[in-house]
């Protein structure tokens, strides 16, 4: 099985919106290559299109135009079965509002693309408790969402989002609604699965803390990308962030 | 945690196999066990869901126990007094007052499940991004709109009928009202149903209006793409 150097690709990526007559371009032509256990940081304002182009990454929307390919293979031609495959196997989403399932304790919530995937009950519950174990929320398994901190539930999500060992993790800010220690703690948490597991991250954020642990920042503005800096080109100072271009 | 399959490629998993619905499960047992979850965690929701249920059935469930028991009377009516008070006109009466208590339990079952389904956007959206089959999520809704339909159907059955046996109790007696549910609720054509028949269709009827009613709804909140389904604001 060969194995390809950019897991996602996208090429002349669009999407257009037509609101009231006018032609909104959330996404104008975007070209972008990723590659397998990067960790990417898409940044840009709000309306910058970050989270659209998230969107099309993650197979959550249809692009007006242009591909997605995920290793070559182009996201359009999947059948809705092929998607939801795709999604239960090999793609781990976190949201800025955790989307934990009200109704479910933590383990359970986690253990749920488990069940997707066929584990037995036995095997799921294990290595449920494993990867509350890693996220540090071992004891708190039997929590509902509405019993868990905003960090915890956010931890709880990563944990979910690591359930069949995907290859990409999808994080749609997600530090969003967290405080700034907190969101320190998960940033450190998602860099350190991505060197452990080898994991891919391509997160959309605003949040300037996630350029410390990112190998490329895309900068995104007005639906196209302004630059793609690699994170030894990026000096962070004080109080400030610069990108310096060679 | 196994490197391999970071490395394999995502297309060779996903092309290349054969039945790839059979690689995603939801199994009946967790199924129901999620649908018992979701209706009785949020107990207080799934019976405002359920009354709309309840109280168009209690109504029809009512109607069928009055036109027995007027039948009851109308041959108490003829044996004492010679007066026949249960006529063609009565029958199609109480058909017509069937069929809009019908009307009403349909219209109230079909507001309670649209409201169900579209309050639970977001969680729709968040199960599909675990993998979820678009089938599993109408699996689990119209699990969840069937055992809210009989739950609710068999309380208005009993609450609807036992108002009526009280309030009859007077003309009628115990064993009036044995008759009562002997005898026809409704004639129509060369059928007659006797009442305690038309009460479980009535029971059977609210179940399978509650299921029919989240079909659609649940079918199109499956088939939403994610980032619409997510967006919502509940």
């Amino acid at each position: 099985m060969s194995v390809y150097e950019y897991i996602v690709r996208t090429k002349d990526l669009s999407k257009i919106y037509t609101l009231g007559g006018v032609e909104v371009r959330a996404l104008d032509n975007v070209a972008l290559d990723i590659r397998r256990g990067e960790y990417v940081s898409i940044m840009g304002p709000s309306g910058s299109g970050k989270s659209t182009l998230f969107n099309m990454i993650g197979g959550l929307d249809k692009p007006s135009k242009g591909t997605v390919f995920i290793d070559e293979v182009d996201m359009a031609q999947l059948t809705a079965s092929e998607l939801a495959f795709l999604r239960c196997r090999k793609l781990g989403y976190i949201f800025q509002t955790f989307n934990l399932i009200p109704v479910m304790t933590a383990l359970e919530n986690v253990t749920l693309p488990m069940v997707f995937a066929g584990l037995t009950t036995d095997a799921a519950l294990d290595k449920g408790m494993e990867l509350l174990k890693v996220v540090g929320l071992g004891d708190r398994y039997d929590h509902k969402p509405t019993e868990l901190s905003g960090g915890q539930q956010q931890r709880v999500a990563i944990a979910r989002a690591f359930a069949n060992d995907p290859a990409i993790i999808l994080a749609d800010e997600p530090t969003g609604n967290l405080d700034l220690r907190t969101g320190k703690e998960i940033i450190t948490l998602l860099k350190r699965m991505n060197e452990e597991k080898k994991v891919t991250v391509i997160s959309a954020t605003h949040d300037l803390k996630m350029i410390d642990v990112s190998d490329r920042v895309v900068w995104i503005r007005d639906g196209k990308i302004e630059r793609i800096e690699e994170r030894k080109d990026i000096e962070v100072k004080v109080g400030q962030m610069e990108g310096e271009e060679e | 945690m196994s490197e391999k399959d970071n490395t394999q490629s995502v297309l060779g998993v996903v092309k290349g196999r054969a039945g790839i619905e059979q690689q995603i499960v939801l199994p009946w047992s967790r199924a129901l066990q999620m649908t018992r979850e979701n209706i009785f965690v949020r107990l207080g929701r799934s019976a405002i869901t359920a009354s709309g249920i309840f109280l168009g059935i209690a109504f029809l469930a009512a109607v069928l126990f009055g036109g027995a028991a007027q039948r009851v009377l109308a041959e108490i009516n003829l044996k004492e007094l010679g007066v026949e008070t249960a006529g063609k006109e009565f029958q199609s009466r109480i058909i017509w007052l069937a069929g809009m208590s019908l009307l009403v339990a349909t219209v109230g079952i079909v507001n309670s499940m649209l409201m169900s389904v579209t309050e639970r956007y977001k969680e729709i959206g968040t199960m599909k991004c675990l993998g979820a089959l678009d089938t599993f999520i109408v699996r689990l809704f119209l699990l969840e709109a069937g055992l809210l339909g009989i739950l609710g159907s068999a309380l208005g059955v009993i609450i609807g009928a036992s108002i009526m046996m009280l309030g009859y109790a007077g003309r009628l007696g115990v064993s009036g009202i044995g008759k009562a549910w002997m005898s026809a609720a409704l004639q129509f054509g060369g059928w007659s149903i006797p009442l305690w028949l038309a009460m479980i269709m009535a029971l059977m009827l609210g179940g399978l209006l509650s299921i029919l009613a989240a079909l659609y709804p649940a079918w199109r909140a499956a088939k939403m793409p994610p980032a619409a389904a997510l967006r919502s604001e509940f």
